[in-house]
Parts: structure tokens; sequence; C-alpha cells
């Protein structure tokens, strides 16, 4: 027994799409209502390795992994573990905002409403509560009976944010949330991110090394399959211990 | 310099010269078969029109959609196309009241269940019952639907609309599973990701957010499904009957449209009479029918088609 008690661990963690191991033996621990970031170059696993953090990788042909993820100390990859259950604690937000073809409205309340929740106050209640946590509220409190898919991008992607907190998980993967957004609204992101710490543990995949750097507490470096170097993010922007590491944040390839 | 870059000019002007014939040409025979095409539409429509318009001259057309009787052939002639509507609409209605949900659950377990490699094997050989000739579907609703519907329900008569309409629906199933399954993989994928990320089931996500999201290719499917149902001959020329008859009952021997003219054009009626004129007015309903949903279904498609990018 750790005497610390991770949120989010995995232990000789291997993964493989078919013949392919996409990830070796990975050992990584991540405390509870921090930030992780994951870099790397294109393919090294960071996402793959995101996915396997709720089962997100489950309908992949092909795809299949050895060892064990834990969620507050619990193995993931069990057959009693519900894959739908797993997924509402663990939440998700992908890189190009994706909001259903629904209202405002219902993209908020959906997970809620899979749930068999149908209190008309509560969900209303909930909404303008995620809506709020993610500063969308002012902005979209007139037209939440609207398509959410006439919002702009990075307020379609603070939507799916809002969705994703509605039903109340305790992680938030973030898979590169803000590649597809322009700097105003990646700011607003980021900001968000800092405020959602507070509550949540966050974890996210990025190729903006400056964006590591401000949101994360701690850096997880990734190159081909493997975990490179862990550490605290002060640490390893100013003093990597592998040269690789060095090599990729200073931008010398990647 | 100068030399080269004349040199140069000419060698393109020289190469690119009687490649523009040649591209007229082509060109020139694909307006060519796409103009034949029309033509002969515009030449179908020609004729349905005059011979209906000679038609009408001689029966109001007002005694055509209000008489609840078809009965050119007899002494005492009636000329009401509903009786004929009303078994296509019943017949039609049977068979995608069989089609609809099952092809949709096919199509939602191709894509939301299926392993790939399942999927693409199971949905050529679903093709296939698209490929049966019409005729054997005719056969197989009167010599082996029919039989084993009147164990279960012994008032059905020999003919009906009933077997017809539900091996209709099976002839029409691979439509609606097919265009359906394309239009549910046609749905993005992060839309599959949202769902499955908000914790949905499999059930959920298919019905709750891919179907929904592929609304528009599925009720273009179904539109396609219908028409296709109103125009079948074959099995209903077989297995219903032919008694126009004013009836929501599908356990009667009844008539649709397309049966009718087969009936008359294979038929001694004379060349040129009345009674041969049926026929065409018989046709331009059906035709004004198909057209109508061909026509619903391609406005639907463009309507709601780009939805995503």
């Amino acid at each position: 027994m750790s005497k610390k008690n991770y949120k989010l661990e995995a232990r000789n963690l291997n993964a493989y799409y078919g013949s392919f191991q996409a990830l070796k033996d990975i050992n990584i621990a991540m405390e509870e209502k921090a930030v992780t970031a994951f870099i790397g170059p294109s393919g090294c696993g960071k996402s793959t390795f995101l996915r396997t953090l709720n089962r997100m990788n489950d309908y992949i042909d092909g795809f299949r992994v050895e060892g064990d993820v834990l969620l507050d100390g619990k193995e993931i990859y069990t057959k009693d573990v519900r894959v739908d259950e797993l997924r509402k604690e663990v939440g998700m937000v992908f890189q190009k905002p994706n909001p259903f073809p629904k209202t405002v409205f219902e993209n908020v309340v959906y997970g809620l409403k899979i749930q068999g929740i149908k209190d008309k106050k509560r969900l209303t209640e909930a909404a303008e509560s995620s809506l709020r946590k993610t500063a969308l509220w002012d902005e979209v409190k007139d037209k939440l009976d609207k398509s959410a898919l006439a919002l702009s991008g990075g307020q379609q992607q603070r939507l799916c944010i809002a969705r994703a907190l509605a039903i109340s998980p305790s992680v938030i993967l973030m898979d590169e949330p803000t590649s597809a957004l322009d700097p105003i609204s990646t700011a607003k992101i980021e900001e968000l991110i800092h405020e959602l710490k507070k509550d949540y543990t966050i974890v996210i995949v990025t190729h903006n090394m400056q964006q590591a750097g401000r949101v994360s507490d701690q850096t997880a470096f990734f190159y081909m399959g493997e975990l490179i170097e862990f550490a605290k993010t002060k640490t390893m922007f100013t003093s990597p211990k592998h040269d690789r590491t060095q090599n990729y944040i200073t931008g010398r390839f990647g | 310099m100068l030399r080269v870059v004349t040199s140069v000019y000419r060698t393109q002007y020289i190469t690119i010269f009687p490649l523009r014939v040649q591209e007229r040409i082509i060109e020139g025979l694909l307006w060519l078969s796409a103009a034949i095409t029309i033509l002969i539409t515009a030449a179908i429509i020609w004729v349905l029109l005059s011979e209906s318009v000679r038609f009408f001259s001689e029966v109001s057309i007002i005694d055509f959609l209000t008489d609840d009787e078809w009965t050119p052939l007899f002494a005492e002639k009636h000329f009401g196309i509903m009786p004929l509507v009303a078994g296509t609409l019943l017949t039609t209605a049977i068979a995608i009241a069989v089609a609809l949900p099952i092809g949709l659950t096919i199509a939602v377990y191709l894509n939301e269940y299926a392993p790939a490699r399942f999927k693409q094997t199971v949905k050529p050989l679903l093709e296939i019952l698209a490929t049966i000739p019409t005729v054997v579907y005719g056969f197989f609703a009167l010599t082996v639907v029919t039989p084993f519907l009147q164990g279960i329900i012994p008032t059905l008569a020999g003919f009906n609309a009933l077997s017809a309409g539900i091996v209709m629906g099976i002839m029409i199933i691979p439509m609606i599973s097919s265009l359906s399954e394309d239009a549910i993989s046609a749905v993005p994928r992060s839309l599959r990701e949202a769902a499955y990320g908000m914790g949905s089931t499999r059930l959920q996500t298919a019905f709750g957010v891919m179907v929904p999201a592929a609304s528009s290719g599925i009720v273009v499917s179904v539109i396609l499904a219908i028409s296709r149902a109103v125009g079948e001959t074959m099995i209903v020329a077989i297995a219903a009957g032919q008694q126009p008859r004013l009836t929501a009952n599908p356990l009667v021997p009844i008539e649709t449209i397309t049966t009718y003219i087969v009936q008359v054009s294979l038929g001694d009626v004379p060349h040129g009479s009345l009674e041969y004129r049926t026929i065409f007015a018989a046709g331009i309903t059906l035709f004004i029918f198909t057209f109508a949903l061909n026509n619903l279904s391609f406005w639907i498609k463009k309507k709601y088609q780009e939805k995503y990018d």
C-alpha cells in the first residue's frame, strides 16, 4: 500500500492495436485535483493512454490492454466494471468540439437524461450551474433552445466541457481541447482549467508546450509508446532529466 | 533566351489543340447520353399525359377522384380511382410496417454492435434479398406466406393484401437497412465518441444520438422504399388479388394501381377504347405518387444533408 492516495494510476500498462504495441510498460500515478499534461510527438501514445483511462478504446477492433489502470485504487479493466458507469466518473472533452445536433439545453442535460432524470427543475438547475462553471451562462442563457451548432467553436468547446461537468465526474480527460480553437477561446479554456482544478482531477493531452507549462501541475512526456519522464511541470521545463525530453521541449524535434 | 521561350510556347500550342477536339467529342457524347435519358422521360410523360387527357375528356376528373367504385371493364362502368389507390396504400403501409422496424434494427445492429468483419459479410448478403426476382417473391407470398397465415387467421382469403404486403416488406428490408446504415455511418465519429464519453450505453448511443443525427438519411431511405412499394407490381399481381375494393381490411382480395395496369394490358381490351385508356389514367396517378415521393426525398436530402462539416 502506498501512503499517498492517487486518483489515477497505471501499472505496467501495455496497449496494442492488433500487433502494434502503442503503449510500453507505462507506470504513472496522478494526484487528485491536479492538472496532468501529456506531451510528446504525434503517435507517441499519449492520446491512446488518455483513452485507456476511460476505456474509450474499447470499441476499436483489435485493441487490447495488459496491466492495470486504477481509478481511486480500483482496477477499471475488469469484467465487473460497467464502462458506461466508469465514463460518468471519468468525463471526456475531445479535440474538436462535438456538441450533439440538439439545442444548447439538451446538450448540457444529455448525460442526466440518459441516467433517467426527468425532473424539469433539476435539469434546469444542473444546466445553469454547469454553464456558469464554464463561464458560458451569460453568453448562452438566451439561446438555450437554439441549436448548439450555431455557437462559435470556442463556445461549443466550453459547452462540451459544461456537458461533461453536468454529470459530476471526478476526473476530466481533455484530448487536445484547444487545438481547433483561436487564441482567445484557448485562453478562456485554459482559464477554465485553472478554475476546474479546484474540484476535478484533470488530464490534458496537448501539442502546445506553452500550454502544458501554463496549465499543468505535472507533465508526462511520452515517446514511441514509452513514458520517458514524469515530473512536476516546473521541474520538467527547467531541468529535464532526459535528453529526449529536453530536445522535445526546446523544439529540437517533434 | 527568347528562342527557348517561343519554342516552349509552340509545343504547348501544338499538343493542346488536338486534345481540345477530343475533349469536345467526349463532351458531346456525354451530353447526348444525358439528353437521350431526358428525352425518353419526356416522351413517356407525354404519352401518359396525352392519353390521360383523352380519357378525362370522356370521364370527369371529379368522378375519377370521388367515385368509390372502379369497374371500367364491366357493363356498368365506374371510374373511381380510389379503390386502386386504397389497395396500393394498404399494401405499401403493410410493407413499410414490416420493413422499417426490421431494416432500422439491422442498420443499428450492423453499425453499432456487429464486428467490422461481420458487417462486411452480412451487408452484401442482405442486399441479395433485393436481387431476388419479384415474381419469386410473389409466389412465395401466394404459396407459403398465405397458407401459413391462414393457419393463424382462418378468415384470410386466398388472395389478400396482408401477405403481399408482408413479402413486399421483406423485399424492401435491404433498401432501408442498407441506406440507413450508410446514413448512420456518415454521422461523424466524434458524435459517437461524445455519447460514449458521457456514459451512454450502446443502445442509448444508437437510438439517442446516432439515429436522430442520421434521421434525414433514414427518412430518405424510407421514402425511396415507399416509392418502390407503391410501384411494385409482380408481388401484388400474384398474391393480392384483382378485385378493386375501397377497404382498409388487409384480409380480403384487393387490387393496386399497378395490378390493374397489368390486368388490362394483358387482357383483350381493344386498343384505343376508353377501357384501354384507363390504364393511362391509372398510370399517371401512379406516376404522380412516385414522382412526388422521389422529389420529397431529394428535397429532404438537400435540405438536411449539410448539417455537419
